[in-house]
């Protein structure tokens, strides 16, 4: 599987605007440490995606690949071709590339615009069309690809006279329009209604299946990203926690903080029986960020180890990553492990 | 093709015409303001005259009567001719003035609003300075320096008007630039005069169209009062000027009500049919103030 | 003696284009220390049905018909002073995004104690005794009384607006999609919580959510709700494992289960139907593909299919 995808140590840190005075006071600049040094691949017509609670800098990741926030560092390789230090131009050309699906589909159409109009927009920027024809037929190809049939019924209407499913599929067809590689779907489905949402995750998957897009889906729902991903990352607090293939994440997570949240997730099922593990407490805020491992104050495995020292992702199985002190003990050299026994 | 557009946009204007007629004080400000228009453009063929031809030493201060129905003024010009022909004037400054205040402002507060950083300061600092400073000293020094033609005062009324604009539309412009159809704008490629022009623009124009109606009343206003202040057009008397004229000759004192009553009755008219409707497109355009 | 009765409910607002039967015909039933819950999408009638309980429906709509019994006696007979008094002390409701109707500018403890002074009369030293003690209840430290609602994360103002629900010892609460804005994690805090609640003080819990899955972790009772009418209810695993109606199907399948094979379900065609003109006969066949003719004309009745389980389908289980 080529890679079309590739961010390397991304980090994405956010200056806090305080009043002047404190600004005077204080000389220490708070920051929130959004993302922390991520490093993940999407290859050739991979659903991969990102789940986290609010706060851990997934939708941060999936606009800072698109180049809509600005990396404080690492770099983002796109098709073999790194982004750092492109032209303007060279990044609209990007930028037709890899596309965004948002999350409200009520906002993220313009209320002013017909349909027609707002899917045609792409092609338009970038200077896709010759004529009027040629841009029909792109719009109406795209709208239908996107399940909107017949296309001649949506073209001269407005956003608000369509329903939170429909609006999506607009979002959709004006993201396909450009023939993209690559697509962020941030939360595509998390407004809409239970019985309209599979009708777009169904859509999703047959993009991916007719014209090999790859996806890096965001998403606070464990059980959706593992009915359509290749492969999921747990997020904590702009950290991965732990990474690999959608069932082995559900399965056989190793991580502490995976175990506790695939155990809390609801399923549509009686299970009153089900032991769950509650963490206690929210996650803390991202400006001042726990000592050691970030978990390890909500930890039920915490260890000594885990206060001082941050944990590396470490390959504990083949393509199965996990940041975590008990878990990294096997995978790692004996050295490491000597050193660490007379760190005790 | 470009018929279904074309229809679209008629459905809405209809649509927008409903609403208004439903709003009482829209009528009253619209059936005033139309009443006015059709004076200014039809007046001066329906009622010939020349505000130029002074009349003889008998005519002058006249009552109404059959052969002047308004009067005549201290230089035996027929009030009502005067008035006519003064509509063209007061309107035409008014619309005029206005609508530079609004291009300028707009433009500026989009600007500003779009670009949060050093540009968007500098201009935001040169607005507020243009807040400021009293605009009547201001509009008098500039009509000094420019001279008493009717351009001169529409370019002074315009070039004074447009920083309350352009506050309230880089406002605007600032909570729509946090909406994520201008995200998506940038995720497809669009470069920041796409956006300006194609998302912003159309989501701020409601505001400054129901701005522009308030702004027109202010134009007319200012131009009344310079005007009277005696820095008007004096070859094209507009409503001001005839104030201007009643005052000097001294109307109020020695009773002569028909040269400054219909003047002044026609610009509190105009200037109150603006408010009025501007009050109504601000309830269709904001639909939650219906009713408060 | 139930807790709660309601029987044969309907809901009517008031609109530009017409008359939408928000609520039409519905009855369910809770008993003490119970869980029930209301499932449906958005639409259906679900937070409806909780606002004409509670009393607390907006000016434009109106309850035109059926019975709410509250251990016997009957609501709607109430008069309005009367009602309203009623509506704190035995039924109380937590919204969804309730945190945000925190008054920002007032402490916490305050706001809930201004309640208690209200409605109890009690004193201010009184009503902050007490106050503490709703916040243990809740799992919130008690220091916290005196600190504003920004200084609380979205959990804790969730459980102090459930503090504040429970300040008049209600009999019944009736929470409106309580965890939907919150994370997986603080959900099942806040689930873990109300289950406590309901166990500590035997008061009936009504849930309304659109996520059927939180039904099967707390739920005795389900009724799922489409169009304004129930379609199916009876006991939590009877509609989780023996349904009988094509939506409750649809609906489960919706939702992926871990447990289960992986892969994405058929999704329902069209959407759900608009108020104004329901849909003629079953109001789910434009959208069911096992409707036929009868489907069509005749509206189905809900009827008894099992013990205490009920689906309104002329086909009931056809789809098995």
């Amino acid at each position: 599987m080529s890679q079309v995808m590739e961010v390397k140590d991304l980090k994405v840190y956010f200056d806090i605007k305080r009043g002047f005075i404190d600004d005077m006071l204080s000389k220490e600049k708070l920051q929130v440490k959004a993302v922390d040094g991520i490093d993940l691949t999407i290859g050739k017509g991979e659903i991969f995606s990102l789940v986290g609670e609010s706060g851990s800098g997934k939708t941060t990741i999936g606009k800072t690949i698109l180049d809509l926030i600005p990396a404080t560092q690492g770099d983002i390789v796109f098709l073999g071709d790194s982004l750092k230090h492109k032209s303007k131009a060279e990044k609209k050309k990007f930028r037709q590339k890899a596309q965004m699906i948002f999350q409200d589909p009520y906002q993220s159409l313009n209320p002013k615009d017909i349909i027609l109009d707002i899917v045609a927009e792409p092609l338009q920027v970038n200077g896709l069309i010759k004529n009027e024809k040629e841009k029909m037929q792109k719009v109406v190809n795209a709208l239908e690809m996107a399940g909107l049939t017949p296309a001649e019924d949506f073209l001269y209407r407005y956003p608000h006279e369509l329903s939170g499913g429909q609006r999506q599929r607009v979002a959709i067809a004006g993201a396909i329009v450009l023939d993209p590689e690559f697509i962020v779907a941030d939360e595509p489905v998390s407004m809409l209604d239970v019985s309209i949402r599979i009708g777009i995750l169904n859509l999703m998957m047959a993009l991916r299946d007719r014209k090999g897009i790859s996806y890096l889906f965001i998403t606070h729902d464990l059980s959706l990203a593992w009915v359509i991903s290749d492969r999921i990352a747990i997020l904590y607090l702009g950290k991965i926690m732990e990474m690999g293939r959608a069932d082995t994440i559900i399965h056989e997570c190793l991580h502490p903080y995976s175990q506790s949240l695939i155990s809390v997730m609801p399923v549509p099922a009686v299970n009153k029986e089900k032991e769950r593990i509650i963490l206690h407490g929210e996650t803390p805020d991202p400006i001042h960020l726990p000592e050691g491992c970030r978990f390890h104050p909500r930890c039920p495995k915490v260890f000594e180890k885990c206060c001082r020292e941050e944990p590396e992702l470490t390959e504990v199985a083949p393509g199965h990553f996990a940041a975590c002190h008990r878990i990294g003990e096997r995978g790692r050299s004996l050295d490491e492990q000597e050193r660490y026994k007379d760190n005790k | 093709m470009s018929d279904i557009r074309s229809e679209i946009r008629n459905r809405k204007l209809v649509q927008f015409l409903k609403s208004l007629k439903s709003s009482k004080m829209g009528m009253i400000g619209a059936v005033i303001l139309v009443f006015f228009l059709l004076l200014a453009v039809f007046g001066p063929i329906i009622y010939p005259y020349d505000p130029q031809v002074f009349g003889s030493g008998g005519e002058v201060m006249n009552p109404p009567s059959s052969e002047h129905p308004l009067g005549t003024d201290d230089m035996g010009r027929d009030v009502l001719g005067s008035l006519i022909s003064g509509a063209r004037v007061s309107l035409l400054i008014g619309v005029l003035a206005t609508l530079i205040s609004m291009v300028v402002g707009t433009v500026l507060g989009i600007l500003a609003g779009y670009y949060d950083n050093k540009l968007g300061a500098l201009i935001m600092r040169f607005t507020d300075f243009f807040l400021v400073i009293p605009w009547l000293p201001l509009m008098l020094v500039l009509a000094a320096i420019l001279g008493t033609s009717v351009w001169n005062i529409i370019l002074v009324i315009g070039l004074t008007g447009w920083a309350g604009t352009t506050r309230v539309v880089r406002a605007q412009t600032l909570s729509i630039k946090e909406r994520p159809f201008i995200e998506r704008a940038v995720a497809i490629g669009s470069d920041g005069k796409h956006i300006m022009v194609k998302h912003i623009l159309p989501n701020v124009f409601p505001l400054v169209f129901a701005n522009t109606i308030l702004v027109s009343a202010v134009a007319i206003l200012s131009e009344t009062t310079l005007s009277f202040l005696g820095m008007g057009d004096p070859t094209r008397p507009s409503w001001g000027m005839m104030l201007h004229y009643a005052f000097e000759s001294g109307a109020a004192s020695i009773g002569a009500y028909w040269f400054f009553i219909p003047p002044g009755l026609a610009v509190v008219l105009v200037v109150l049919s603006f408010t009025f409707l501007g009050y109504a497109f601000d309830e269709i355009l904001n639909p939650k103030l219906k009713g408060r | 003696m139930e807790l709660l009765e309601v029987r044969n409910l309907k809901t009517y607002f008031k609109t530009q284009k017409g008359m939408v039967k928000a609520v039409d015909d519905v009855s369910c039933s809770l008993s003490y220390g119970k869980v029930l819950g209301l499932v449906g999408e958005s639409g259906c009638g679900k937070t409806t049905t909780a606002l004409s309980i509670a009393n607390l429906l907006p000016p434009e709509g109106r309850i035109v018909g059926g019975e709410v019994l509250l251990e016997g006696e009957d609501l709607m007979g109430l008069s309005a002073g009367k009602l309203r008094k009623k509506r704190w002390k035995e039924v109380s409701i937590v919204f969804q995004g309730a945190m945000n109707a925190l008054n920002p500018v007032m402490k916490v403890g305050l706001q809930i104690a201004e309640v208690l002074m209200l409605h109890d009369k009690l004193t201010y030293e009184q009503a902050m005794i007490r106050t503490k003690e709703l916040f243990k209840l809740v799992e919130i430290d008690e220091e916290r009384v005196n600190q504003y609602p920004h200084e609380f994360s979205g959990g804790m103002k969730q459980r102090a607006m459930i503090a504040m629900a429970l300040a008049c010892n209600p009999k019944i609460i009736i929470g409106d999609e309580p965890t939907t804005a919150l994370d997986v994690m603080v959900q099942a805090q806040i689930l873990n919580l109300l289950e406590k609640l309901k166990n500590e003080i035997n008061m009936g819990l009504i849930l309304i959510t659109h996520d059927l899955s939180v039904l099967g972790e707390i739920c005795d009772d389900v009724a799922v709700m489409y169009a304004g009418k129930i379609v199916e209810k009876g006991k939590v695993e009877d509609i989780f494992e023996n349904h009988q109606h094509p939506y409750t199907y649809k609906l489960m399948n919706a939702f992926p289960n871990i447990y289960g094979e992986r892969k994405l379900s058929d999704s329902i065609p069209g959407n759900p139907p608009n108020l104004l003109e329901p849909p003629s006969g079953c109001r789910f066949h434009p959208r069911c593909e096992f409707a036929d003719e009868r489907c069509k004309t005749k509206e189905p009745m809900l009827a008894e299919v099992g013990h205490r389980h009920f689906a309104a389908c002329h086909y009931g289980g056809v789809f098995k």
